[in-house]
């Protein structure tokens, strides 16, 4: 089925130059890093983690989100999920690529990876994140080219793959919550000491995830022969409505546990994420961007006229796609170590070789996923209009 | 008994340093080597079942005190200077008494105590959050005497043991820290290390294999009181019985074995426990 993504349209070969390209910007970048350090990078005794464990996290949530198309397909027999299931497993597959590489541009030692298997540390969840999110991957590289290929041929996928789904579905909400555990059970680090995060995490991930969903296929019907379908769209809609709803409710929760119970561990990093302390307010304006987002996209989510309306609705998804990049890409990481461990402030923002770099992964999880949607969309454009039974 | 052992142990330390019946052991220890000290005890080995600090913060008087304690680890373990915080390393370093104990200063606190300097370095804790999270082990605790050790040849450069540690103890290697060092001053004795690794005190394990106390206690005048824990009649324990001490956020659980001594000027009158 490779040779698919070999034949395209001159828009097709544009997209893939440009994503090579920054590809290209980031490995050169990554290459200086590489030879200087990670001093490189606005990362810091104090911040230690920056941009690159945000991205990290943040796609751990977008890769488990397959889970909510895969779920109602497989469990529920919701058919109008049928087309883009696929969509959803492949995204999972270019998200866990994307994890990788940002665990792997973040760490000092790169060449000592192994390491982890090498001397395996079950007391260690990033030992477990690394099993999980692995296997997450294995799982759906499988799962996606398995279903698809036998659509190809115009069969039943094989009966042995079933199982598989069954676990991956099992599976997805796992990786979110190991990766969770990186963060909410280390002591002293108040921001992230909350027995919500998981919760939160899935929360923003069922939301944020089919919100992209949303847009794919939006640019996928717009670009392709290829439809999704109409009502699978509105369906994504309330679930990115209602798992939205859930997310701001869970900060809340966080907002007033901090603030009620009046102590200044607790409050000290809502204060400086979304009002500054002691003078320091690099991320200020980010962070109110990000609530401004998430309240408008909410309305156009809650009022049907809009969610119905297929152009409001995608506004509304690139809203809280940027709203949660910034809640969890960006603000969740810095929180937890701004003021630091002496009660003081070091402000963290990412260099421009930092940038590159990121914007170099993100590349790369963008040409996988235009490779994997490129195959998918050619066999379901061949195939369209033959009722498959899975 | 305990205390005739550990003068003992002083004479056979210093008699090491000039090198009288200890040229073989200075030998031995050449760059890259340390590790046959944990294979091999020396006789003069420190020996300890847990060991710990006390600081005496009334004894440290003046600001060269300070500099002289930090600056002998730093200078004997090759901690480089870049001279900007962001990249910086540092062992043993120190920070006013609000920001040590965050929550327990008071707005009616005379200035001296509030802004008075105190040293900082790894709590060698019992139950350490970074060894917990260590994905490699390349952070872990020594059974026999409790120190909290790192590998710098498996460390991955995570990071994740300095989002855990609650005393912000551990350092990164952002630069090649050799480029941090000036040539005439490395130590040759003690390895550098290279970027992108974390690092931090050892309770220089390196100079108690050899029967010498931590560098740092050595430059204190007596401020700094080095010591097992684990046994009652030691200097510390003594100390620790008869005078007011407090821990960094003993409320983490992490169970820190330095501790400081509030108001404790007079603490080497403390008499013998039998
Ligand atoms: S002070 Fe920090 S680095 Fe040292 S043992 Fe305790 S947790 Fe680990
Ligand atoms: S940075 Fe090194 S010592 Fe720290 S957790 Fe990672 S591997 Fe372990
Ligand atoms: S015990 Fe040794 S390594 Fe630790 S701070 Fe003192 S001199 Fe430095």
């Amino acid at each position: 089925m490779l040779e698919k993504a070999l034949s395209g349209s001159k828009k097709y070969w544009t997209w893939i130059f440009i994503l090579l390209v920054l590809i290209g910007i980031g490995t050169v970048n990554y290459l200086r890093q590489f030879q200087t350090g990670l001093a490189i990078t606005g990362l810091s005794r104090d911040v230690s983690w920056g941009l690159y464990i945000g991205q990290f996290t943040f796609l751990v949530g977008i890769a488990a989100s397959g889970v909510m198309l895969v779920l109602p397909y497989y469990l529920h027999n919701f058919k109008q999920f049928a087309n883009i299931t696929i969509l959803g497993e492949f995204l999972a597959v270019s998200a866990v690529t994307m994890c990788m590489l940002f665990i792997f541009v973040d760490m000092g030692q790169p060449m000592r990876i192994l390491n982890v298997l090498l001397y395996p540390t079950p007391n260690s969840i990033l030992f477990w994140d690394s099993i999980v999110l692995s296997g997450y991957l294995a799982l759906n590289i499988t799962i996606g080219w398995v279903v698809l290929g036998s659509d190809k041929k115009g069969i039943a996928p094989p009966k042995w793959i079933k199982p598989l789904i069954y676990i991956s579905i099992a599976w997805a909400p796992l990786i979110h919550i190991v990766t969770a555990f990186i963060y909410a059970g280390i002591p002293g680090r108040h921001f992230w000491l909350t027995a919500i995060m998981a919760a939160r995490f899935l929360a923003s991930a069922f939301s944020g995830g089919p919100a992209l969903l949303i847009i794919l296929a939006l640019i996928i019907r717009k670009f392709t022969k290829f439809d999704p379908g109409k009502e699978a769209i509105q369906t994504l809609g309330k679930i990115v409505t209602y798992f939205m709803l859930t997310n701001v409710f869970f900060f809340a929760l966080e907002f007033f546990t901090a603030f009620y119970s009046n102590i200044p561990g607790h409050m000290h990093p809502f204060v400086y994420l979304f009002a500054g302390l002691d003078g320091h307010a690099k991320l200020v304006p980010l962070m109110w961007t990000s609530v401004i987002l998430a309240v408008v996209s909410l309305l156009l989510l809650i009022f049907p006229a809009t969610r119905r309306n297929e152009a409001t609705l995608a506004i509304a998804a690139a809203m809280v796609f940027i709203s949660l990049w910034i809640d969890k890409g960006f603000g969740l990481i810095i929180g937890g170590f701004v003021p630091n461990m002496f009660e003081k402030v070091t402000e963290y923002w990412p260099t421009l070789p930092e940038v590159l770099i990121t914007i170099g992964v993100w590349a790369t999880g963008f040409l996988v996923l235009t490779i994997l949607y490129k195959i998918a969309i050619s066999v379901r454009e061949e195939t369209a209009g033959i009722e498959i039974e899975h | 008994m305990s205390m005739n052992r550990r003068d003992f142990l002083k004479i056979a330390g210093i008699s090491t340093i000039a090198g009288i019946g200890g040229t073989a052991i200075v030998g031995g220890l050449q760059k890259g080597v340390i590790e046959a000290a944990q294979t091999a005890p020396d006789t003069d080995t420190l020996t300890g079942k847990k060991w710990g600090m006390a600081i005496d913060m009334d004894k440290i008087k003046s600001e060269e005190t300070l500099k002289r304690v930090t600056e002998a680890c730093h200078r004997i373990h090759n901690v480089p200077d870049f001279s900007n915080t962001k990249d910086e390393v540092k062992w043993i370093w120190t920070e006013t008494f609000e920001h040590s104990f965050p929550g327990q200063e008071h707005q009616f606190m005379p200035d001296a105590i509030k802004h008075k300097p105190f040293l900082l370095l790894c709590n060698h804790c019992d139950k350490p959050a970074c060894v917990r999270v260590c994905p490699t082990k390349a952070t872990f605790k020594r059974k026999d005497d409790g120190i909290v050790m790192q590998d710098m040849h498996r460390c991955i450069g995570c990071r994740f043991c300095m989002a855990a540690c609650p005393f912000g103890a551990r350092s990164f290697n952002y630069r090649d820290p050799r480029t941090g060092l000036k040539p005439e001053e490395i130590n040759l004795d003690y390895p550098t290390r290279t970027k992108g690794v974390v690092e931090k005190c050892t309770f220089c394990r390196e100079r108690l294999a050899k029967g010498l106390q931590p560098a740092c206690v050595e430059a204190s005048n007596g401020a700094l009181v080095f010591g097992d824990l684990n046994d009652p009649t030691s200097e510390i324990r003594r100390i620790l019985a008869s005078k007011y001490t407090i821990r960094r956020k003993p409320e983490l659980g992490t169970e820190p074995n330095i501790y400081y001594i509030i108001g404790g000027s007079d603490y080497a009158v403390v008499p013998e426990i039998k």
